[in-house]
């Protein structure tokens, strides 16, 4: 670990912070770019992993930052990261408490929301194809990205469901002899 | 507040730590239910302004909750105790399951069950993103923006920034130009 790659970490996170609309979810393919193609930290499969432990620990979607600053520079690595993704939004939110809070009906407010949200789900629906292009290696684990999408689509159930399920059945199929 | 108590810092630290830890899978439908029905810091209306405002920033949308509410109980000191909870206590149960899975993740058994689960996570994000397509205002610029925004970071992996400099200010123009005229 280098202090250019906590810097490295540190800027990478700072502005992904800033253009976070929809939240980490969305930003996930460009974290990748980022991550595993501008600075090669790690590989697609090691970062789709790192992707997969985040989604199944509780808590916000945002700590696949920490724990992409883990796996790069350790704990140094791990307190840069979430405090670069963090910071930078965080302060824009609490200044826009304290001015906005009473103006979330004006029309510019609506305005942004209505323009924001196609941008926010064409943002995550794109995060999703991404981790599913870098996760499906072979049929099974086709149909259980398809699965879990089917669950959360039509269902109100928990989706740790869907994880556990493909979790248990990726073992199953293992020790089956079946490749993943 | 129900019990007539003003509400702390070391409170808002315990509920959003509840929060992050029962959050599995996305925080958004357990922070309504600490923040409105357990803890009554805000009314259903309050909170859904909250989150009206947050949607319109950067930022994941419950740390961005967790900004506005804990200043508006107790200032800096309670913004930065919400952030605190509600990162913490996840971020400690993260670097377990991380450090577990360095540890036993070359076991055939484990590196199957990471390969079904990253396989689940990716459907859940899509699954998301069409639960909240259903959920838009229709329109032309809507479906626009959205098409432009999945194609410019899933098939051309363009960078982030240049997507939301160009496509943000047209799509907001778009919606607001619509807006006037309804």
């Amino acid at each position: 670990m280098s202090e250019a790659t906590l810097a490295g970490l540190a800027a990478t996170f700072a502005l992904t912070s800033i253009m976070a609309i929809g939240g980490a979810n969305a930003v996930v393919p460009d974290i990748h770019r980022q991550v595993v193609d501008v600075y090669g930290w790690m590989d697609g499969a090691t970062f789709a992993q790192l992707f997969a432990i985040a989604q199944v620990a509780p808590g916000p979607n945002v700590l696949i930052v920490s724990l992409i600053g883990w796996k790069v520079a350790g704990w140094a690595g791990l307190a840069v990261a979430t405090l670069a993704m963090i910071a930078p939004s965080s302060l824009i939110a609490f200044a826009a408490g304290r001015g906005l809070s009473n103006r979330a009906n004006a029309p510019w407010v609506k305005a942004a929301k209505a323009g924001l949200a196609p941008i926010a789900v064409g943002l995550i629906a794109a995060s999703g194809f991404v981790m599913a292009r870098a996760a499906d290696t072979s049929p099974a684990l086709g149909a259980a990205t398809l699965g879990a999408a089917a669950l959360v689509y039509f269902s109100r159930a928990n989706p740790l469901w869907a994880i556990a399920a493909a979790a248990i059945a990726a073992i199953g199929l293992a020790r089956a002899g079946i490749a993943l | 507040m129900p019990d007539g108590r003003a509400v702390t810092p070391r409170d808002l630290f315990a509920g959003f730590a509840r929060i992050g830890l029962l959050g599995f899978g996305g925080v958004a439908a357990v922070a309504r239910h600490v923040i409105v029905e357990e803890r009554r810091w805000l009314d259903d209306r309050d909170y859904a302004a909250v989150l009206g405002v947050g949607q319109v920033l950067p930022g994941a949308n419950t740390v961005n909750a967790a900004a506005m509410i804990g200043d508006r109980f107790c200032g800096v000191r309670g913004a930065i105790a919400a952030i605190l909870g509600l990162m913490a206590a996840p971020l400690a149960v993260l670097i377990a399951v991380a450090a577990l899975y360095d540890q036993f993740g070359d076991l055939p058994d484990a590196a199957a069950a990471l390969k079904g689960a990253a396989a689940a996570a990716a459907g859940l994000v899509i699954g998301t993103a069409l639960k909240m397509a259903r959920n838009l205002t229709p329109g032309v610029g809507a479906i626009l923006a959205g098409l432009a925004a999945f194609a410019a970071a899933a098939v051309f992996a363009l960078p982030l920034i240049w997507t939301v400099a160009l496509l943000a200010p047209a799509s907001i123009a778009a919606a607001a130009y619509v807006g006037r005229r309804a």
